[in-house]
Parts: C-alpha cells; sequence; structure tokens
C-alpha cells in the first residue's frame, strides 16, 4: 500500500502554512507538490511523495549502504549459477 | 530515475537472494504487510529467487481490500446524489458493494471524479461552490497525513461544501492481532516502509519483544524488499527477534513529527471494522470534535444503509496469511479482475489480483529462444 | 477474529467505460453481445480490417472511431487520430489505404474555430499519408450528450504484398519487432486531463504508420503479422495475438523501450506502461533471418528510429504472453481487465 516514489526538489513555489509547495520531478515529468510535511528539504534534496505530498526527505547517505554492503559481500565461491532458481 | 532504477539493478539483487540462499537453514515463514511489497513481489516474482524454505503470506496492507461494506455502500449512495461531486483515488471505484461499485453509479450518470492528490478534491471545492464535495478518505498512516492535510485546508479555507467520508486504519494495531492470534503461521515481518516514514518504529519495539517475532521496516523496490527478507531470516536463524530498519533513506525512529501532529490535529483514534478481517480496537482513525463537521456519514444521513455481506469468499483468511489466493475456489473463476467478487481482487495491491495478473502457470521452458537471442 | 468476505453476484447490466478499454472487458462486450449478431467469415477472424472478395482478395475495409478528451493533446488533435488510425488499420493488414469516409458528430456549442482546426488537421493528415477523403456525414447533438467532437472514419484500402499478413501466419522462432518505445500516448493525454497537472515534454506518439510498412514491405522483409498498439497497450495486444495464433509469446523486459517521461508518470499514478495506451506504434512479427533488414529498415523512418526486438514467438499451443525481466524471473501478461485506473497505493 501507500504507493510512494522518489522525486527531487527543483523549485520551491508557495511557503504559506500548509501549503508549503515546490516543483518537484520524476524522471521525465515534474509536478507541484505539497512539501510542508517536510520543512527542511530545499531545492536539490529528493523527497518521498505519495498522493501529492511530501511525505519524507531521502536520507542520501543512507541510501547508499546498501550498495557499500553490496560491495562487501563476496559472492561464495561454493555458490553455482544453479543453486539460485528460476 | 533516482533512487528507484538502482534498487531494481539484478546484480545487487541477485547477490542479495544468494546470501539468503547462503544462510537459510529452516523454513520460515514471513509476513510482507504492505499491499505495495506484494505487488513488488509477485510483479518482478522475487518470490522465484528465495529458497524453497522460505514462504512469504501476505499481509492485510491494503486500505481498498479492508474498507467495509457499510462505508461502501454509504460512497455509493452520496455518490448518487445529485447535487454531490463525489472524488476518489482511481482504486475505490470496481470495489463491489453490496450491490454494485462506484463505476455503476459512474455509469447511471454520478459525477464521480478520480483525483489523485485529497489536495484535488479541495480545490474541486473551492472551484464549484454550489455542489457538495465528497472525498472518499481511504488509506493507511501514509495517506491519513494528506487526508488530514485536505481537511485541515477545508477549514482553514471555510469550505462549507467540502466533507470527507473517513475509512482510516492504523497498521500497528492489526499487526499485533496478527501476532496474537492463537493460529498466527508468521514468524517474522516486513513492515511497511511508508508507513513507518510517518509513524516511526517506536511502537513496533514492544511487540517484537512481546511476541518474540523480528520485524523489519522495509522499502518497496526489489533490493529493498530482498534485503529486508535477509535482514527478518538472519535473525530468525540466529534467534533474535529485533525491530531493524532497512529503509533507513525515508525511516527514522520516531517518523515525521509534523505529518503526526496534523494527524493529531485533525482525528482521533477509534475501533474500526476491516473488511474480511473483522472489528479490531483502536485501528482507525475518525474525525474529532474540533472536525466533526467535515463528516460526509453526518451531513448525509447515510449511516442507516442496509448492507448485505456474503460469507463464501476467503479473504480474510488470505489477508491473516491463513491462506494463498490459489486456495479459493473461486480464484480465477467467478472471481477475476474484470469482475471480483471480494476487494483484494480489486485493487492492483490486493494479493488476489497480483497473483491473477502475474502469476498463472508457466511455461516458458517450453519456448526456446532462437539462436539470435541467445548470446 | 471472524473471518468473511464480500462476495455479491455480479453480471453487467449497462455498458461501463471499461467496456471501451480494449481489454478483457471490451472483449467480452464483442464476443458476447455485439459478434453474435453479425456472425460471417470476417467478423468472426476478428481482425481489425476484413479483407474481401474483390479484385482478387485484395481489396481491404475497416473502420474506427475516435472519442478523446481534450480534443487537443501536446502532439496531435482528434482529426489526426481519426485518419491516422484508420490508415493504420489498413497497413497493420499490410494494405495501402486509399479512401477514407468521414461520420462527424458534433455538441451544441462546439465553437466554428475548434471545428475548422480540427478538420484542417485531418485534411492535412489525409494529404501526409496519401488518402483522399471522399464522403462523409454530419450529425449534431444536445448540449452536454457530447464531448465536442465524435469522428467515425471507415477506410478501403488495396492489398500491397503477394502474402497475406494476419494473426494466422505467425510462426514458431519469430521474431516480436516493437516500432518505437511505449505509452507515448496515454501518458500525454492523461498529463492534460484536468487535475493531474503534470508538467513535461513529452508528445503523443500520434503518427501515421502506413510509410513505414511500405518500407518494410518494398525492402523485400517478409512479415507474417502487424499489429497497432493501441488501448489496452502491448501487453493487450500481445495477448490477443498469442490467442489468435494459439501460441506462447515470450519478452524480454529490458528490451522494452519507455521513456524517462513515461516511466516517470506511470511510477507517481501506478500504472503499468505495458498497458497505457498508443497511437502510432506497432509491432511486426519476422522471420529470424528477416530480422536484421527489417530492423535496419524501420531504424531509419521516422516512427521506428527507436524500435527494438522484444521477443521471440515459442512454440504451439499455451497461447500466453511471458514476460522474462533481467532478473531472469517470468511473469505472465493479461489483457487490461477494464480500464487503467491510478492508484493511490
Amino acid at each position: 500500500m501507500c504507493l510512494g516514489v522518489p522525486g527531487l526538489i527543483e523549485d520551491i513555489i508557495g511557503n504559506s502554512p500548509l501549503e508549503r509547495t515546490g516543483k518537484v520531478r520524476f524522471g521525465g515529468i515534474a509536478r507541484e507538490i505539497n512539501l510542508s510535511l517536510v520543512p527542511d528539504a530545499q531545492v536539490g534534496d529528493y523527497v518521498i511523495v505519495h498522493v501529492g505530498i511530501a511525505i519524507s526527505q531521502i536520507k542520501e547517505a543512507e541510501a547508499e549502504q546498501v550498495f557499500h554492503y553490496l560491495e562487501a559481500l563476496e559472492v561464495p565461491e561454493n555458490r553455482r549459477d544453479d543453486e539460485v532458481p528460476r | 530515475m533516482k533512487y528507484l532504477d538502482e534498487y531494481r539493478q539484478s546484480d545487487g539483487i541477485q547477490k542479495i537472494a544468494a546470501e539468503i540462499h547462503r544462510i537459510t537453514t529452516s523454513p520460515w515463514t514471513l509476513m510482507e504487510v504492505c499491499g505495495g511489497q506484494t505487488h513488488a513481489i509477485v510483479r518482478n516474482r522475487l518470490d522465484q529467487l528465495l529458497p524453497k524454505e522460505l514462504e512469504l503470506v501476505h499481509g492485510p496492507g491494503c486500505p481498498v481490500c479492508v474498507t467495509p461494506l457499510e462505508m461502501l455502500d454509504r460512497a455509493i449512495a452520496v455518490a448518487r446524489l445529485p447535487e454531490v461531486i463525489f472524488c476518489s483515488f482511481g482504486d475505490m471505484l470496481r470495489v463491489p458493494g453490496s450491490e454494485h461499485d462506484l463505476l455503476t453509479v459512474k455509469a447511471a450518470g454520478g459525477d464521480i471524479r478520480i483525483v489523485y492528490s485529497p489536495l484535488q478534491a479541495v480545490q474541486i471545492a473551492e472551484q464549484n461552490p454550489t455542489k457538495e464535495i465528497v472525498f472518499f478518505a481511504v488509506g493507511f498512516e501514509t495517506t491519513a497525513a494528506a487526508n488530514a492535510m485536505a481537511a485541515s485546508l477545508a477549514k482553514t479555507k471555510a469550505l462549507g461544501n467540502f466533507s470527507m467520508l473517513v475509512s482510516q486504519f492504523l497498521v500497528t494495531p492489526a499487526i499485533e492481532s496478527i501476532c496474537s492470534a492463537p493460529d498466527s503461521r508468521v514468524q517474522g515481518f516486513l513492515a511497511a516502509g511508508h508507513v513507518c516514514s510517518i509513524t516511526g518504529y517506536e511502537r513496533y519495539l514492544p511487540l517484537a519483544e512481546k511476541y518474540r517475532i523480528p520485524i523489519v521496516i522495509t522499502g518497496f523496490e526489489p533490493l529493498d524488499i530482498l534485503e529486508g527478507i535477509l535482514m527478518c531470516v538472519d535473525q530468525l536463524e540466529q534467534g533474535a527477534c529485533q525491530v531493524q530498519n532497512q529503509y533507513r533513506r525515508a525511516v527514522e525512529r520516531v517518523g515525521n513529527r509534523q505529518a503526526q501532529d496534523l494527524i493529531q490535529s485533525v482525528f482521533r483514534i477509534s475501533t474500526q471494522h476491516w473488511r474480511g478481517v473483522g472489528s479490531i480496537p483502536q485501528s482507525g482513525l475518525s474525525f474529532n470534535d474540533e472536525f466533526a463537521s467535515l463528516d460526509a456519514t453526518v451531513k448525509f444521513d447515510i449511516n442507516n444503509i442496509k448492507t448485505t455481506e456474503r460469507h463464501d469468499c476467503m479473504s480474510g483468511d488470505i489477508m491473516l496469511g491463513h491462506k494463498k489466493p490459489k486456495d479459493c475456489p473461486h480464484f480465477g473463476k467467478e472471481c477475476r479482475p474484470e469482475q471480483p467478487l471480494g476487494a483484494p481482487m480489486v485493487s492492483s495491491e490486493g494479493a488476489c489480483s497480483a497473483y491473477y495478473r502475474y502469476s498463472q502457470q508457466e511455461r516458458s521452458n517450453e519456448h526456446p529462444v532462437p539462436a539470435t537471442l541467445k548470446n | 477474529m471472524n473471518i468473511q468476505c464480500p462476495l455479491p453476484s455480479r453480471t453487467e447490466q449497462t455498458i461501463k467505460l471499461g467496456h471501451g478499454s480494449g481489454g478483457e472487458m471490451t472483449q467480452h462486450l464483442l464476443t458476447n453481445h455485439i459478434q453474435p449478431f453479425f456472425n460471417n467469415s470476417w467478423i468472426s477472424q476478428a481482425y481489425d480490417s476484413a479483407t474481401l472478395p474483390w479484385d482478387s482478395d485484395r481489396l481491404v475495409f475497416t473502420t474506427d472511431s475516435f472519442v478523446i478528451t481534450p480534443l487537443f493533446f501536446p502532439g496531435g488533435n482528434i482529426g489526426e487520430l481519426a485518419v491516422y488510425g484508420t490508415v493504420n488499420d489498413l497497413a497493420m493488414a499490410g494494405a495501402e489505404a486509399k479512401f477514407l469516409s468521414c461520420g462527424l458528430i458534433l455538441e451544441e456549442g462546439l465553437p466554428m474555430a475548434t471545428l475548422e482546426q480540427v478538420l484542417a488537421s485531418m485534411a492535412e493528415a489525409a494529404r501526409k499519408t496519401g488518402v483522399e477523403l471522399v464522403t462523409g456525414d454530419t450529425k449534431v447533438v444536445e448540449r452536454g450528450k457530447g464531448d465536442g467532437i465524435y469522428i467515425n472514419t471507415s477506410g478501403v484500402g488495396v492489398l500491397q504484398g503477394n502474402q497475406p499478413i494476419n494473426p494466422s501466419r505467425i510462426r514458431s522462432g519469430d521474431l516480436i519487432l516493437l516500432s518505437g518505445d511505449i505509452g507515448r500516448h496515454g501518458i500525454s493525454v492523461m498529463a492534460n486531463r484536468k487535475g493531474l497537472k503534470f508538467e513535461s515534454s513529452l508528445t503523443s506518439d500520434c503518427a501515421p504508420l502506413n510509410g513505414a510498412v511500405a518500407k518494410l514491405l518494398r525492402g523485400g522483409v517478409e512479415i507474417h503479422c502487424l499489429r497497432d498498439l493501441t488501448r489496452g497497450g502491448l501487453a493487450t495486444a500481445l495477448v490477443e495475438l498469442a490467442e489468435s495464433c494459439n501460441r506462447g509469446l515470450v519478452l524480454e523486459e529490458s528490451s522494452i523501450p519507455v521513456s524517462e517521461a513515461v516511466q516517470g508518470a506511470c511510477e507517481i499514478l501506478g500504472l503499468d506502461p505495458l498497458y497505457v495506451a498508443n497511437e502510432g506504434r506497432f509491432v511486426a512479427f519476422i522471420p529470424e533471418k528477416s530480422s536484421r533488414l527489417a530492423t535496419s529498415i524501420l531504424r531509419n523512418t521516422e516512427v521506428g528510429s527507436s524500435c527494438e526486438i522484444i521477443g521471440h514467438v515459442g512454440s504451439e499451443g499455451h497461447a500466453q504472453v511471458i514476460l522474462r525481466n533481467d532478473l531472469g524471473c517470468d511473469r505472465l501478461l493479461q489483457r487490461l481487465p477494464g480500464e487503467q485506473l491510478p492508484r493511490i497505493c
């Protein structure tokens, strides 16, 4: 449930309470998004957007963690390709 | 798209899948609570990458599926009124009520509009002062923040023609209810990342301890889900029962305070009926006294609608993880996405619909690949 | 805890929007409610056009209606669509469109300037595709009973190649060529509907396909079957073809081109690009030996510059479409059930 999509804040448009809004880019499209619930998010930040409202600001350092983990994770030598069922 | 594409790359996914294979020594049953995760698992066929010992069961995490029948019948009654513009998220339109669905009301001339955001419904109210605008406010905590914002805005703007039909659910009490069921098979949870963006996960700490069950807050992309499974299995294999946060890039321990304050300023916690599951205490939200005037059930006198629920579908069993969609005798026969018999076949996040669309019997081995496509 | 579930029985008593979505409901409407009244050997083939026993079986006939809001969208309008749609249906049977009819249903209150703008586009589209618009009809309905303009066009054309082009000629081992990235039309129309308010430079893929088909045929490509992708998207079209030829189709997900704009819009609306409408895209079923030639010819056309081979035809029986992802996992594609509704969750 709760479709949430990451988007890039390109512009802050409105700043009144409950109506802090910004232009947020999702790949090849952009849309006006309510930013009231992410008061610290600024232009250049990524936010998770659900039904037109940003609910969370993405923490870049945390987002990288899994890739560091993957780098550290060596494929065990005894693993053969056919061990992963298709 | 950044923060999406890199979590869908096959190399990383395969590596984590291999790691899951490596550490799994016993059979485990995990529940992904959220319908969005079910959707991603079945759509990407992540289940095919997992060891046979692991079973994933699907939780009640689809607000469209669990919205009670009486709510739907109320929605249908309101949407029929000539003075009403009824605004709803798309998924809700196909869910069957006692007699028919909202699409049927639309076909009969009801002014029903699909909105992407609750804020659009507020705008429609501003633009149509002579009409009554009713928004079908369905959702879990994630959507509650957005719905509360719409209510707050409407009040600030003193829109007398805006009201909401509220069908709000809280996930944590539902998880507790599954944990405490004596026949529960679930040994570990993947908790819904976006709900936790709002709520945080402190409330899960006593649950994990009390029921000795690992809970991993998990995101929605294939890599997230597999990492969540890996963390959960790792705990189970080691006998641990902690709350872990896989979805750290979007979820903080305390959640989103602004959103929590906003929800609290508009709603109060109430008992909620989950369609197919039953009543769960303190698992819903309804308007507090200050916002009571926005309650469409009061405004339109639709509390006494007779509903007739039939009992020959097993969505409750499916949403509690007792059974799988394919265990249902109606699955794919009388019950199909274009003619759903129960709600989980309606919403694209409903477990039955996800199974129907993505995972009927495969026979790809019978279709050999031509030489030019083998590189 | 009490376990129960809603299970009202449902049969369709009225027409729903989903009946026009081009998916499962449309199929049901055609098979159960429409075709039985007009049973003959052409209708029962259920192709987009009929090849008629006239001029040595070279006469091809088709019809199509256009009901779209908004009337104007980035990259096209209803007038262009009405010409290209029918020309494309003929092209998909391997026929060159010759003559079109045009039925207009106009809503009271439609600005004359709007009508003229649409007609000018139709004239330009007809010129571009080399068809003559030779007969027509106009009706006006009361205000509120139409969306400004509805257009029906019928067309006749003449078969080009020596071999018929239709689903019964699809063979195991054929490759499936997709003419370009998918979903532009559906998303660009949606982006312009009230409320969604997307900002993008995306334009509809609305385009005539007859030129590209003619080039393939003239270039000596052996084509077994063609199908333009319209409502219901790529997935629905391929499911229908798999059933028609009674063979399995296997697609490689990563080879299916989707633009960034379509991906972005689909992500936030929870839609699947495989089911989003197109108006200027087609799939061609081609024997492996012709595939390289076909790709190189198509890459040099305006409508096919981003074409890709997206899969192949499997063995006979098991008429289904399998989408294989990067992970090597398979999922089965179905027809679009009803309308594709944006989901929140």
